[in-house]
């Protein structure tokens, strides 16, 4: 039985395709993966991702205690800042934790601050992955200091909505009065969320209520991700579809979206054993004076990884899929030296795209390289990344 | 009744024309569950095609399927104007969205598969 988002009977009432995915009944899409894509990057798309984990973290010592189980530095994170972030742990996900297993990469998170309580309590919320939730919050709660920091579930009381698209806060300063955010929010709120920059958060009431609006996504546009009360997110969601005019989005059009904008997914372009250089996640690890799990590891790859994540866009509509093979013929010889992470149709190029992993010679020797896709090789050109990026207006 | 569309598990469906040749499409039900078509691939004139396996391939955003052939036989003719306009897959899938043409080896084949009513208590329940 798949757990169920507060959403969950809109979308069944609304012609969501529901589906079982990572233990919850998600909408895969309602109408077209195709018109929800373009309708979030023409317009407004709202995606119901309560699915997706949230961890309240809080402490009078949580900055510091964070910081020693994360990729990224986490003391110097303003209030009112997300960072993007991997989590290490170590291997083994039954029974009890292992403190001193092998390093492994555990999940990719962003990782928010709140304001300090007026006690100098210091609170953070991390965002991760359904599937890795629970594996996540158990490693937390088994390496917590002895006092000082709390590690607290916070998923199934919530929910989680992303407001993504240009018409979310538009091109100029007023445009958000117009955008569907303007249904939910009174126009103070509305105007202080259309000052945050990227990565910005904002910690606000709604019908007396905590609501927490960050300027972040998954999807390359501009737009919010909304954490608020379960009870509260019907009432939303129907807001900022029937007034607002956003169009429901499922997984589907969020994974393609996610794809053009070159994000990455865990289980895909990252696993546990992900080297994050060759993936392109260089950005996620601040190792200089570190000590996080696997910080050596990592250290150690630093400069010597000999593997690069690449863009490959195909000549037809035909999409490779993940794990499908890289290969490149020479002298009459055919050599395999990279695979595809993800791969799908891309309505915004109409044609195929795949983020792949090669083999970082191909790339110095400019080979023509092909991809094995269920047995018929199609040729690729590489493109830099991302295959999409919305039009700056400033 | 000789000349209704009869159909497989896998959803293609076949009908027999006047000349004896068997059309071979795809139900509207799949050409709906499978939803954003994007590319498909269809077999040479003159290929052979074995009843229960593959004889091409249409994808989704989401996924690749295979096309399972209703009926043995050969290849007499493909809708090439089909992977360039897979949406008359929706708006005509017994129609102008034909996919192929085969001279089947044996009529008698088409009594194994569904009968219009088979069918609709198959993808109703």
């Amino acid at each position: 039985m798949s757990q169920r988002t507060p959403l969950a009977e809109w979308h069944e009432n609304n012609r969501g395709r529901m589906v079982d995915f990572a233990g919850w009944s998600m909408p895969v899409q309602y109408s077209t993966i195709v018109s929800e894509h373009l309708g979030t990057r023409k317009g407004a798309g709202v995606f119901d991702v309560s699915h997706m984990g949230r961890v309240a973290i809080e402490g009078s010592q949580a900055a510091e205690w964070l910081e020693s189980r994360l990729t990224r530095q986490v003391r110097d994170l303003p209030v009112g800042r997300a960072r993007y972030t991997l989590i290490t742990g170590v291997d083994g996900t039954v029974g009890k934790v292992q403190l001193d297993g092998t390093p492994v990469i555990l999940d990719d998170a962003l990782v928010t601050r709140l304001a300090d309580k007026k006690n100098g309590t210091q609170r953070f919320i991390l965002v991760v992955n359904a599937s890795n939730r629970q594996r996540v919050v158990r490693w937390l709660e088994a390496c917590l200091p002895p006092e000082g920091v709390t590690v607290n579930d916070i998923t199934e009381e919530s929910a989680m909505i992303a407001v993504q698209g240009p018409r979310v806060f538009g091109h100029k300063k007023d445009d958000a009065h117009e955008g569907p955010l303007r249904c939910v929010f009174e126009e103070r709120i509305l105007e202080q969320l259309a000052a945050l920059p990227n990565y910005g958060a904002l910690e606000t009431q709604l019908g007396g209520e905590r609501v927490l609006v960050s300027r972040t996504g998954y999807t390359g546009e501009d737009g919010v991700e909304i954490i608020l009360e379960a009870s509260q997110a019907q009432g939303v969601w129907q807001e900022l579809v029937e007034e607002g005019g956003a169009i429901p989005c499922g997984l589907g059009s969020r994974d393609t979206l996610r794809l053009e904008a070159a994000m990455p997914l865990y289980g895909h372009e990252l696993h546990e054993k992900t080297d994050p250089f060759s993936a392109g996640l260089g950005f996620a690890v601040n190792i200089d004076g570190r000590d996080f799990p696997g910080v050596e590891e990592i250290r150690t790859r630093r400069g010597e990884s000999d593997r690069r994540r690449i863009g490959l866009v195909f000549e037809s509509r035909r999409a490779a899929r993940s794990g499908d093979q890289v290969m490149f013929s020479k002298n009459g010889m055919d050599f395999v030296c990279g695979e595809i992470t993800s791969g799908s149709f891309s309505p915004t190029c109409e044609r195929g795209i795949a983020l792949a992993v090669v083999d970082r010679v191909v790339l110095e020797h400019e080979c023509e390289l092909e991809v094995l896709v269920r047995g018929v090789r199609l040729p690729v050109k590489i493109v830099s990344l991302p295959f999409y990026r919305r039009p700056r207006h400033d | 009744m000789e000349n209704s569309r009869r159909y497989a598990k896998s959803h293609e469906w076949a009908r027999l024309e006047d000349d004896g040749s068997v059309t071979v499409g795809i139900s509207a039900y799949a050409v709906e569950a499978l939803t954003d078509l994007v590319f498909m691939q269809l077999p040479d004139v003159g290929a052979i095609v074995t009843a229960g396996e593959s004889f091409g391939e249409i994808e989704s955003v989401k996924a690749v399927s295979d096309l399972y052939a209703p009926i043995s036989g050969k290849v007499v003719a493909a809708n090439t104007e089909l992977p360039s306009q897979l949406e008359t897959l929706g708006s005509d899938p017994y129609g102008s969205g034909w996919v192929i043409r085969v001279q089947p080896d044996s009529v008698e084949q088409l009594d194994s598969l569904m009968n219009q009513e088979a069918y609709d208590t198959l993808i109703g329940g």
